[in-house]
């Protein structure tokens, strides 16, 4: 193990290193602990010039002020609305084309799957213009649908270069033995490869769920107004009107960010396991 | 002892038979992606080349386009900006090996210790973007005030020219650190024990240990940060967007941001030379994910 376990040092150096953990802590959070506890504050002790004191009570309300006061409601769920499908639909995909690029020998094989792997790094910017136009023509513009089935096809490509290498991990023994048998292709796909599968379906969700849930370019791009747009869009539109009323903003924020937090919370290791694909040999 | 080798295999055929299933399998993926992802590049490309407002006609008007870049100021500050953002964001990967090196151990509670190291990541750039703009406003800003207390004067970082690119980027190293130190603690786990013990019995620590023994045991990990900093880096748009709609001035703008502006902005829609702006920045990408692509190319033909 490197650096060295702390257990072989001396009882001084481990005890400051027990103290050095909540500290260094507390000072990679401030930012976020800042926001949370502003989120907390009645408006009035920020008029007073109140902003790092213990906050004079605990103001729940602003959280109620910003659901009463703004469409934080409907903007939390189209951002449910465009994530769930593209969840879906990125994930299903990528079920077959990763199986096709895993278990098949053929001259275009590697091809392809750089072709996913090159598209997932492009800047978005050089998609922009003709995927507006696209969608605009197709009259999905400023709706949840255009802008999830950009979201599906776009993470189609990370989903792709996941699974294809998830499934050429697995024993090849189980297909060959299948496909002696008589078992014909989809079959082999549907009752063999996809049972084996789950752990990269749960791993790839959650990261696509984090992904779309945060994303705000495409957002900006394909809608407007507070029917179609997701909280990203959402909370910088809010923020533009609460021009300085910040206990707002940070309940805004903080709300903003809790669905990404309790899906890591919930299935870290297989957040973590999706994450760092490729990070050991 | 003439004859050839069997250049016909008998499973030849039997592997033609199958050769439209995995186009199949591939067919609906590759038709999203198609024309999501890749046809609309080639489209950008060629919308580079005219004048349109994203309704009316389009007007071929050649390499007009590209030379209005050439004399616009604009667009060097922020091509300044990017190569500011690349160099300064490419620390995120040795502090997040730094972070990494100091949780990896086995104290009680080390994993919520991780998770929580790992926050930042998980939250969207918009929120992190609000969280420093609350952090660095001026008169009640927590670093404002930090500032104030030791210089006796506050600095309004995002109001500033001078500073306001390195306020961002500060921003967008938060998340990124995190990410890095994830994946290093991932490789840091699947260090070979017997090699660390070797070593050290040879006398080698500290530093000599981290940078012969330990250190190319973690390239993979070390790949995988600098691509995903580095893509990271030129995709920045995000936090410009939330923090500062690239001013003051346009000082803080970076080219996707400009792109987007100029495309979309409430100045009228410039499609053709937005589309130009995103050629420049995609061939810049381009120079990047072609190495990517290289290096994994040949690790796929070294299996």
């Amino acid at each position: 193990m490197f650096p060295r376990p702390i257990q072989t040092m001396s009882p001084a150096f481990q005890r400051s290193y027990k103290i050095a953990l909540p500290i260094m802590l507390v000072l990679w959070l401030l930012p976020l602990l800042g926001v949370a506890l502003t989120s907390l504050r009645p408006s009035g002790d920020l008029a007073a010039g109140n902003y790092f004191g213990i906050p004079s009570r605990i103001a729940f309300e602003n959280y109620a002020d910003v659901f009463r006061n703004s469409p934080i409601a409907q903007y939390l769920l189209n951002s449910f609305r465009i994530t769930i499908p593209t969840v879906i639909g990125a994930v299903g995909l990528s079920c077959l084309t990763g199986y096709a690029l895993a278990v098949y020998k053929f001259r275009l094989s590697l091809v392809v799957f750089f072709m996913f792997v090159a598209g997932n790094f492009v800047p978005f910017q050089i998609l922009m213009v003709p995927v507006r136009d696209l969608t605009v023509n197709m009259g999905l513009y400023n709706t949840v649908t255009g802008l999830a089935l950009f979201h599906i096809a776009f993470q189609t490509g990370f989903c792709t270069l996941f699974m294809r290498n998830f499934i050429k991990a697995l024993p090849r023994e189980l297909i060959e033995a299948a496909r002696v048998e008589g078992v014909n292709e989809w079959q082999i796909f549907w009752h063999i490869v996809l049972p084996l599968v789950r752990p990269a379906i749960a791993a790839l969700s959650v990261l696509v769920f984090t992904f779309i849930w945060n994303d705000y370019f495409w957002a900006m791009v394909l809608t407007t107004g507070a029917e179609t747009q997701p909280i990203t869009a959402g909370l910088n539109s809010l923020n533009g009107q609460w021009v300085a009323a910040w206990h707002l903003v940070s309940a805004g924020s903080i709300l903003a960010a809790m669905p990404p937090v309790l899906m890591f919370f919930l299935m870290q290791r297989h957040f973590i396991a999706g994450l760092t694909l490729g990070a050991v040999k | 002892m003439t004859a050839l080798p069997d250049i016909h295999p008998p499973k030849a055929r039997a592997r033609r038979r199958n050769s439209l299933t995995p186009w199949l399998f591939l067919a609906p993926g590759m038709l999203m992606f198609a024309v999501y992802v890749l046809i609309p590049i080639f489209q950008s490309v060629w919308v580079s080349f005219h004048d349109w407002d994203g309704l009316g006609p389009m007007r071929w008007i050649g390499l007009a386009n590209y030379s209005e870049l050439w004399w616009d100021d604009a667009f060097y500050t922020s091509l300044k900006n990017n190569v500011l953002w690349l160099a300064l964001y490419l620390l995120a990967v040795p502090l997040g090996l730094l972070i990494a090196l100091f949780l990896n151990q086995t104290v009680k509670g080390i994993r919520i210790y991780k998770s929580l190291f790992f926050f930042p990541f998980v939250i969207s750039q918009v929120v992190v973007g609000l969280i420093f703009s609350w952090f660095y406003a001026p008169g009640f800003g927590l670093l404002y005030v930090l500032i104030e207390w030791v210089t006796g004067t506050g600095v309004a970082i995002l109001a500033d020219e001078r500073y306001v690119t390195y306020g961002i980027i500060a921003a967008g190293l938060w998340p990124q650190i995190a990410y890095c130190m994830i994946l290093y603690l991932t490789g840091l786990n699947a260090v070979a024990p017997d090699q660390i013990e070797a070593a050290r019995l040879d006398g080698a620590k500290g530093w000599r240990m981290l940078w012969h023994v330990v250190l190319p045991q973690l390239r993979p990990a070390t790949f995988i940060a600098v691509v995903v900093t580095v893509i990271g880096a030129l995709r920045s748009f995000d936090l410009v967007s939330i923090m500062t709609s690239g001013g003051p001035f346009g000082s803080s703008r970076v080219l996707s941001y400009y792109m987007y502006e100029q495309a979309l902005s409430e100045y009228g829609y410039r499609m053709g030379y937005g589309a130009a702006i995103a050629v420049v920045l995609f061939a810049i990408m381009m120079i990047f994910i072609t190495g990517f692509i290289w290096k994994m190319w040949r690790d796929e033909r070294g299996l």
